[in-house]
């Protein structure tokens, strides 16, 4: 397993980014923590339906997105929203879907994310098609997909895997590890060791990596980006995490695991992994901190008020998008809702 | 005789005949330790142990497709997916293989199998968990389908359902799960397939609905009461075997059928009944037979879903107008 930045913030090996960089991805983690704690909060108070937290994943998707240039392609899952708007997608979306509203799957044209799929494993196959497809009209975008180590136990995997391998697809193929789908603990889920070593079976490269440890995390993603950029083919990175929170709010873990799991994955959080390292190196102050903070709460804040500010799609607008243009029945049925008593 | 929501009565149900067939298996994701994520199979792994209350990894058409082979071999396997919206990527199982073994091994391999599939809108959940895509199976040739209503008729339903030679979807209404409650029976009393029910007797108009629709369509025949129009309210409980005469005895009598589906529109179960109802009573009829259904659109998400599900009011303007005979 690649590990770089250790629990206590020594590190072994190169750094893959400068130190203003870190820094830049140090806030990043801040204001998705930021953003994945309100987000459990107004679930709470009803304001979103079910939310799925990503507290302790933070540097597997972060490190990971850094690595990719503005425009690339990025298909991941409901649990995803820091590595999403790492790559563009607006927090207001991200709200905006979570409070159950189909203008959150849109975010602004030059942002190349597909909205969260909710399925689990059907999407990995799409980051195949776009990142062939991309090949194929000649440009060198590349497509990443993020998934948990239950997807690969979804036959798409399998499919998406393969079809990467066969036609050499500029793929890069993110595993969070995050030892559960929702009860079941990873080794119920595959008899492999590892997720990384499914890849030899594809004819693929797979490493293994620290998800907790922002710079393992980028070092691999860093290469398989090359490589997919190159038409070198894809690449499976397992980044060995841990989901510390609930499945999503309407989870109770207490009936599957020992909280002494959870607490110990919180002793290993990847957050306070770079404050240690930039504090050993004089780059970390609580003033700074305190600045990143407020200033992620006021974003976060302002991106919630917007989410809440639309109003929910009225009767007539959710035959609106079904096709480019309504077909007549749907234009009947229109008429049907939109002249009848209640809705 | 205990009072039970529809979730309870199915545990109580499934516990039933793991108790009393030891050849039934349950298999799932999260079915064992959580108990699933509706707590149908609560407490089941604990009691009947993890060789048959069994946890799976998340693929929908390895639990299904296992379920078909253990079925073939001699077991009775319980399947259950999370939602409906989950249950495609083993339609190719369902629809390839277990609708068909029968037939095309002329009776030598059978797969009597059950699928239980949470199904409905209605709770504001995520995306892909509100469908009512019960037309994808009754289309298919060579599946029972399911959809009880009430927490009684869960658990006989489910009974029947196990004991079935055949293959059986079995969609459990997620907006009743805990909504409803009423008298249980320990063990509960298995319900025949292809016996429909009347919950309301009325004169003036026949409404035929099924599942999560059930309770709203008896608020609406309610508040159709007070205003003088009385209704028969049938409740189909199984869409296949088809209690078609009990359909069209009662439309023999009011002369008007309005049929109320949560499902899309176009080639919704609502048009295979208006189908056989005018084929079979065309010069009985007052009115058109109307249909009150879900649109032809995806399921809107929680802040627009109650445009899609039938309300109410949709249904008494159904059943008002015709009344009108239009
Ligand atoms: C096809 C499909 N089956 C089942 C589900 C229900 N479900 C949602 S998340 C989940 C577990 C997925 O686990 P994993 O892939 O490890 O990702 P994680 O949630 O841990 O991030 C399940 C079974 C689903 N969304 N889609």
């Amino acid at each position: 397993m690649l590990e770089i930045l250790r629990p206590d913030g020594s590190i072994v090996g190169e750094p893959p980014f400068s130190m203003d960089e870190t820094k830049r991805l140090y806030g990043a983690m801040v204001s998705a923590r930021t953003y994945d704690t309100k987000g459990t909060a107004l679930q709470k108070q009803g304001r979103l339906a079910t939310y799925a937290s990503f507290e302790g994943q933070e540097a597997a998707q972060v490190g990971a997105i850094a690595t990719l240039r503005h425009d690339d392609w990025l298909v991941a899952t409901y649990r995803d929203a820091a590595a999403m708007w790492m790559q563009g997608y607006p927090w207001v979306n991200l709200f905006l879907g979570r409070t159950g509203d189909e203008r959150g799957g849109s975010p602004p044209v030059g942002v190349n994310v597909l909205p969260p799929s909710i399925t689990v494993g059907a999407h990995m196959i799409h980051a195949v098609g776009l990142g062939w497809a991309e090949a194929h009209q000649g440009r060198d975008r590349i497509a990443m997909t993020l998934f948990g180590d239950g997807a690969t136990s979804e036959g798409d995997f399998h499919e998406a895997m393969n079809f990467a391998g066969v036609f050499g697809a500029p793929v890069v193929f993110l595993c969070q590890n995050n030892h559960y789908a929702i009860s079941t603990p990873r080794h119920r889920q595959t008899a492999s060791e590892t997720i990384a070593q499914k890849a030899d079976a594809y004819g693929i490269p797979g490493v293994q990596v620290d998800g907790n440890d922002l710079f393992a995390v980028a070092t691999a993603a860093q290469e398989a980006v090359a490589r997919a950029r190159d038409g070198s083919g894809p690449t499976l990175i397992e980044a060995v995490t841990f989901r510390v929170g609930p499945h999503t709010t309407a989870d109770d873990p207490s009936r599957y695991r020992d909280v002494s799991e959870e607490t110990e994955w919180r002793g290993l959080d990847p957050i306070d992994r770079v404050q240690r390292y930039l504090e050993s190196l004089g780059e970390w102050t609580p003033e700074w901190n305190d600045q990143l903070a407020e200033s992620a709460a006021k974003e976060i804040e302002a991106a919630i008020a917007e989410a809440e500010a639309f109003d929910p799609l009225g009767p007539s607008e959710i035959f609106e998008a079904m096709f480019e243009t309504p077909t007549p029945q749907l234009e009947r049925q229109r008429s049907l809702l939109v002249g009848e008593p209640d809705g | 005789m205990a009072e039970q929501n529809l979730a309870q009565a199915l545990t109580g149900a499934l516990d039933h005949v793991l108790s009393t067939d030891p050849g039934t298996i349950v298999l799932g994701e999260d079915v064992g330790l959580t108990g699933g994520v509706f707590r149908v199979t609560d407490g089941l792994q604990a009691k009947h142990g993890p060789e048959r209350v069994i946890d799976t990894p998340v693929a929908e058409s390895g639990i299904v497709g296992a379920a078909f082979g253990m079925a073939i071999a001699g077991l009775r396997p319980i399947a259950e997916i999370q939602f409906l919206g989950f249950a495609y990527p083993a339609f190719d199982q369902v629809v390839s293989h277990i609708s068909r073994i029968r037939n095309r091994s002329r009776h030598r391999f059978t797969a009597p199998l059950v699928i239980r599939i949470p199904y409905g809108a209605g709770i504001g959940a995520a995306e892909h968990h509100s469908e009512s895509t019960e037309a994808l199976f009754t289309h298919t040739p060579g599946l029972k389908v399911v959809i009880p209503a009430t927490p009684a008729d869960a658990a006989g339903l489910l009974l029947t359902a196990v004991a079935d030679p055949d293959p059986v979807i079995f969609l459990e209404p997620i907006r009743s799960y805990r909504r409803l409650r009423g008298e249980v029976g320990d063990p509960p009393e298995p319900v025949a397939f292809g016996e429909a029910v009347l919950r309301q007797r009325g004169s003036d108009v026949t409404i035929i609905s099924y599942g999560a629709m059930v309770p709203d369509v008896l608020e609406a025949a309610a508040q159709l009461g007070h205003t003088g129009t009385q209704a028969d309210v049938i409740d189909l409980r199984t869409l296949v075997p088809l209690d078609i005469e009990a359909v069209l005895e009662s439309v023999a009598r009011t002369g008007r059928a309005v049929i109320v589906q949560e499902g899309h529109r176009t080639c919704g179960f609502a048009a295979e009944l208006a189908a056989s109802i005018q084929e079979n009573a065309l010069y009985l009829l007052e009115a058109p037979v109307a249909r009150v259904t879900g649109w032809d659109t995806v399921v809107p998400l929680r802040r627009a879903e109650h445009h899609y599900v039938p309300s109410i009011g949709r249904i008494v303007a159904a059943v008002e107008s015709t009344m009108r005979g239009v």
